[in-house]
């Protein structure tokens, strides 16, 4: 092999990098060869040289280091609280997500409920014994419940009133048994459904909710563990003044 | 403690200890302090972004430099070093390399350290990077071809090119000041 193919080898050989085939062969020849051991010579040491001059050349401010692991940190943090934000941000997207759900099944079971009783009062009208115990007298209509319903409860005196009652029955809602009661106002007929307050019966358990469905008014509220409904075609406000003493007979 | 912060906290580990090495390396590229500050801070912001993506158990400190080497190729000095053709190509002009009790291996023997600082900053920079890498940094041929991203065979070529042309610069020093 020619000096000049030799001398292609010798970067690897100074740089620490030759074939071990390559090395051995190289180094014997460099005992054999001064004009390639001189210039292995001249590599070596301007590569230490090199090393030197370039190692020592520029140097970084120490404001320089410390605005680096500043800036290490800080992003280490942004990122973290970032994380953090987004974490949150998906648990309130879900909670909201959920009560969403929860307060759209409430509003469905509540709307399919008095949809239910609401077609109970329209067979009552359509049909011609309406009731099963006729009589205007509270003493007479509340007891007859005994034995047929799980709860009992109390009827207002309607003697003052524009109210008559007609009389009652049992209904059957959702497999519960409750009382539908009839009461005549003028040439109006309501119907006031007692029944217990099931959860998820009606989920309405908090306050008074007046509502209006197919053009008839209804009030509902809850007390004493029973759920009240009345419902009728008259006037809200009529609605509103059977409720009324509804709620006074049941304090009673 | 969490994966995140975790990560965070290694990657200064290993980070941080290269510092004044890739700082060195930034302005033997650029030429400029601020500059060279600018490559170096956003090596390490690049850099701190991927770790993710960093495997673990390769080459970290290779890694490093390929940022900071690709970064600088964005910047209008590495722009303008970019622009600089055919550093590999077979048509190599530079002059052969010396024999023993030639004049300029005489010569040679007299290099100093500010010869090469001057002689290194007279370089292209695609030379001046492979000698700093190699002879500084004493990465192996297949460490500098991860970092400059060409082929084992092309460092090498490269490198003999590039201490060619610096033993040509220091030669032409050497002389002017023997005159």
């Amino acid at each position: 092999m020619s000096c000049d193919a030799w001398r292609d080898k010798l970067d690897t050989y100074v740089d620490g990098d030759p074939s071990q085939g390559d090395l051995a062969n190289l180094e014997a020849h460099l005992r054999t060869c001064p004009s390639c051991a001189a210039d292995a010579l001249d590599r070596m040491r301007i590569k230490r040289i090199t090393q030197v001059a370039a190692a020592t050349r520029y140097a970084p401010s120490p404001q320089f280091r410390l605005r680096i692991e500043k800036s290490i940190q800080k992003r280490g943090k942004q990122v973290w609280t970032f994380t953090w934000i987004r974490v949150a941000a998906a648990a309130v997207a879900l909670v909201l997500i959920l009560t969403s759900v929860v307060l759209w099944t409430q509003h469905s079971v509540r709307q399919q409920t008095l949809a239910e009783l609401l077609d109970l009062h329209v067979a009552t009208m359509a049909s011609a014994n309406p009731v099963d115990v006729i009589s205007t007298d509270r003493h007479t209509v509340k007891p007859w419940f005994q034995g047929k319903i799980p709860f009992t409860f109390n009827l207002p005196e309607l003697q003052n009133s524009p109210f008559k009652l007609v009389g009652g029955r049992v209904m059957y809602l959702k497999h519960y048994a409750g009382a539908q009661l009839l009461f005549e106002l003028r040439n109006h007929r309501l119907s006031v459904f007692i029944i217990q307050d099931q959860p998820g019966l009606v989920p309405l358990a908090m306050g008074v909710t007046t509502t209006r469905q197919m053009a008839f008014n209804l009030e509902t509220w809850s007390e004493g563990g029973l759920r009240y409904v009345v419902v009728g075609d008259a006037a809200p406000e009529d609605i509103h003044q059977l409720s009324e003493l509804l709620r006074v007979a049941g304090h009673s | 403690m969490s994966d995140l912060a975790r990560d965070f906290g290694s990657f200064e580990e290993l980070a941080m200890p290269l510092f004044a090495k890739l700082y060195n390396f930034a302005y033997w590229l650029m030429q400029d302090r601020a500059a060279a500050e600018d490559l170096v801070q956003e090596t390490y912001m690049k850099a701190l972004r991927g770790f993710s993506s960093f495997q673990q158990g390769t080459n970290f400190r290779a890694w490093m430099y390929k940022i900071l080497r690709n970064t600088f190729l964005t910047t209008k000095a590495g722009l303008k070093a970019g622009s600089f053709v055919s550093f590999d190509s077979d048509d190599d002009k530079l002059s052969e390399p010396t024999a023993a009790g030639t004049p300029e291996s005489v010569l040679l023997a007299r290099v100093e350290v500010e010869t090469i600082q001057s002689a290194l900053e007279k370089l292209p920079v695609k030379f001046r990077e492979i000698i700093l890498l190699c002879d500084l940094e004493e990465m192996s041929y297949q460490e500098i071809a991860d970092t400059l991203s060409i082929p084992p065979g092309t460092v090498m070529s490269r490198l003999s090119r590039a201490r060619k042309a610096l033993r040509a610069l220091l030669t032409a020093k050497l002389q002017v000041e023997s005159q």
